[in-house]
């Protein structure tokens, strides 16, 4: 006679797999994480190497117009309105103290080491960076990327290696336009309409800012730019392995991922360079 | 037999769970233009990019020229792809866009880089596209940019991913007639891959029938014809349907089948007549007014030699890319003259038709060029228990001009 199945030795596993569950999912995502660090670290490696390659000249000049000069104008503007508004509230923190005299130091350390850095890297993110992943993405999609490997043309050094060159150039540079713009902005705002003495905003902007705070946004600028780059170009290079969406959608979600992912690392690499670098 | 230039050795391949493709093993030789047929995802379009590199085996080896292609550098293989959606780049002006594999992969200056440009967009009739961006022209322009980009670099290979997908019947002969001309002319060779396939007999070398995941079926298209097996039958209906379409006449395997059940039963003694006709200066035909015009001209020949002799019994098929072949059965060599000289006084009434074809094509070109079309018939009497190829050969030598359709100059209408 054969033995009745054992149903209490069964059932206790269905609770056990199901408390398993999580862990295992988590595990997963942690791997695919890893993964993609990984595969984006070899891509933005590739890249890097490739801007030296011949017949790069052009094709950087290119990027640094659309990377570069035609992020000046956002940049400029947000840049005048965040030193604006920076002075306006640090204004009337300060008076409190009867320490407005030190508006101009306020306005001037935090835009060089914090918010130049961060704001000029997550403006370009939004304009350039969503950019770069739609038309790569686009490009993808429609073979066009295959079409450059068939006539022989590697696809990360025709339409990657630029981009990168282009927004280790630009970064720095459009975020040094924030700084000196802001500056003026928490001028405008502190000394025209509230009243603080020019001199004292200007030398306490002159005498409060060293070398190293600006080197230091500097780096900032840079690291944010391997960022941006690697995660926009690589959404949008990858925009057909996505198993969620195909197509179009695909584009529309790689572009959001890659402004996500983008703003959230750079706040991140933004806490990791600061505490390293102070 | 030569050596092959590309050989397939037990090739695998699988996505995930699906198995693509299973021990594909196939020949494609230097010169040829070759087909791989199948019927819609069956794995062909893996097939040809597994020839140009795009994808790697999971199993098996690819040879070209007996030698291993991935030990093959990229730079050193010498084809050219033509995709199914063209992948011009989309942000490139047409001029740009041919420039491109020049520009990037070689070290020629850029008047030599311009003068081949300009010979590729004048031998494609695009010179009138050359700052145009891709969404600015036709899809049929769109096609011969492509091609103008993939010859730009005198590519030894040229593979094409479906040409013809998503063009109406008379267009997509008019690619594959393109193809076939440039084919001659540039001495490449053509690797296709088609699940429609109304014009593809008449200009390929070879055939490959790609079925279960595995190649049938190599051989001529003569073979083809003779092969049993249930993927020509599957196919069968979408080529006969496309074919009758096109001309209006059977397919060859339709023509052949009529052959055997009303002619050779017949009588001893019994004969019929074979007539081939035959059109000369479709090439220049297509190279003046272009190819939508010259298989026009063709289709609407079709259809009325089709209206007329089957009107009387007779059944007729194209027999290669400018030639009929029509049979009238229970006739002899004098009534089947007398048959053949109605029709051409009737075919006056269709030149008409065609030169009317013609004129709209000018008119849309701005183009004064003036072309002549001629055509040759030649009749043969054959007996029931004849093969219909010996008369048809008997027929091909008798060939004579019975008619000249040319153009009018739009200054002379």
């Amino acid at each position: 006679m054969a033995p009745e199945p054992n149903k209490e030795a069964e059932s206790p596993r269905i609770p056990g797999r199901l408390l398993a569950e999580p862990f295992a999912m988590t595990g997963r995502k942690v791997i695919r994480w890893i993964s993609a660090l990984g595969a984006s670290t070899i891509f933005l490696t590739l890249g890097f190497l490739r801007i030296f390659r011949p017949k790069q000249l052009m094709k950087i000049l290119e990027q640094l117009y659309l990377i570069g000069a035609g992020s000046v104008p956002i940049i400029m503007l947000v840049g005048l309105f965040t030193g604006m508004v920076l002075s306006l509230q640090s204004y009337h923190a300060l008076v409190k103290f009867g320490s407005q005299g030190a508006l101009g130091t306020l306005v001037a350390l935090s835009l060089i080491r914090e918010l130049g850095p961060v704001l000029t890297a997550i403006m370009i993110t939004a304009r350039s960076g969503s950019a770069i992943t739609a038309e790569i993405g686009s490009q993808r999609i429609s073979e066009q990327i295959d079409a450059l490997g068939t006539m022989r043309i590697d696809p990360l050094r025709y339409l990657i290696s630029p981009k990168v060159a282009a927004s280790l150039i630009s970064f720095p540079l459009l975020t040094a336009i924030f700084d000196v713009i802001g500056i003026i902005g928490g001028y405008i705002s502190g000394v025209i309409l509230l009243g603080v003495n020019a001199g004292t905003y200007l030398y306490r902007v002159e005498s409060s800012v060293d070398m190293k705070d600006i080197n230091d946004g500097f780096i900032k600028a840079i690291v944010f730019a391997l960022i941006v780059t690697t995660v926009c170009c690589y959404q949008g290079y990858f925009a057909h392995m996505r198993t969620d969406s195909y197509g179009a959608r695909a584009i529309g979600r790689s572009t959001t991922a890659a402004v996500v992912i983008s703003c959230v690392l750079i706040l991140v690499a933004d806490y990791i360079v600061t505490s390293l670098l102070i | 037999m030569a050596t092959p230039m590309i050989e397939f050795k037990d090739v695998s391949k699988r996505f995930h769970d699906k198995t693509v493709l299973e021990r594909v093993n196939l020949q494609i030789y230097e010169g040829e233009v070759t087909t791989i047929i199948g019927l819609s995802g069956t794995g062909k379009t893996v097939l040809l990019k597994h020839i140009i590199g795009l994808l790697k085996p999971d199993e098996g080896t690819i040879l070209f020229r007996g030698k291993a292609l991935d030990k093959i550098r990229r730079r050193d293989l010498p084809m050219s792809y033509m995709f199914q959606g063209n992948a011009l780049f989309d942000s490139m002006t047409v001029y740009e866009n041919i420039a491109l594999p020049l520009l990037e992969t070689t070290r020629l200056g850029s008047s030599e880089i311009k003068h081949r440009v300009m010979t590729r967009l004048e031998q494609m009739e695009l010179t009138d596209a050359i700052g145009k961006y891709p969404a600015e022209i036709s899809g049929g322009m769109q096609k011969r940019v492509a091609l103008a980009r993939a010859l730009v670099t005198d590519p030894q290979i040229v593979l094409f991913d479906e040409p013809t997908t998503g063009q109406d019947p008379v267009r997509k002969n008019a690619i594959l007639g393109m193809i076939a001309q440039y084919q001659r002319t540039f001495g490449f060779t053509a690797i296709l891959v088609s699940h429609e396939i109304p014009d593809v007999y008449f200009i390929s070398n070879r055939i490959l029938a790609l079925y279960g995941k595995q190649i049938v079926f190599q051989g001529t298209p003569e073979e083809f014809e003779d092969f049993d097996h249930p993927f020509k039958e599957e196919v069968l209906h979408s080529i006969e349907g496309l074919q009758k379409e096109l001309t209006g006449l059977y397919s060859r395997r339709q023509f052949k089948l009529r052959y055997h059940g009303q002619l050779r039963g017949g009588a001893v003694g019994e004969t019929y007549a074979v007539v081939v006709f035959s059109l000369d200066g479709l090439d220049t035909v297509a190279a003046r007014l272009g190819y939508d015009a010259a298989q026009e001209a063709l289709r609407s020949l079709g259809v009325f030699l089709d209206k007329h002799f089957g009107a009387i019994g007779g059944f007729s098929t194209r027999h290669s890319i400018n030639e009929y072949v029509t049979v009238l059965p229970t006739t002899d060599q004098s009534e089947a003259e007398g048959i053949v000289r109605e029709y051409i006084h009737d075919l006056q009434t269709q030149e008409q038709a065609v030169l009317d074809i013609w004129s709209a094509v000018q008119k849309q070109s701005d183009s004064d060029e003036c072309v002549e079309l001629t055509m040759l018939a030649g009749l043969a009497a054959g007996q029931h228990n004849e093969d219909i190829d010996a008369v048809i050969e008997r027929a091909k030598q008798r060939l004579q001009v019975v008619s000249r359709i040319r153009c009018v100059n739009q200054g002379e209408r």
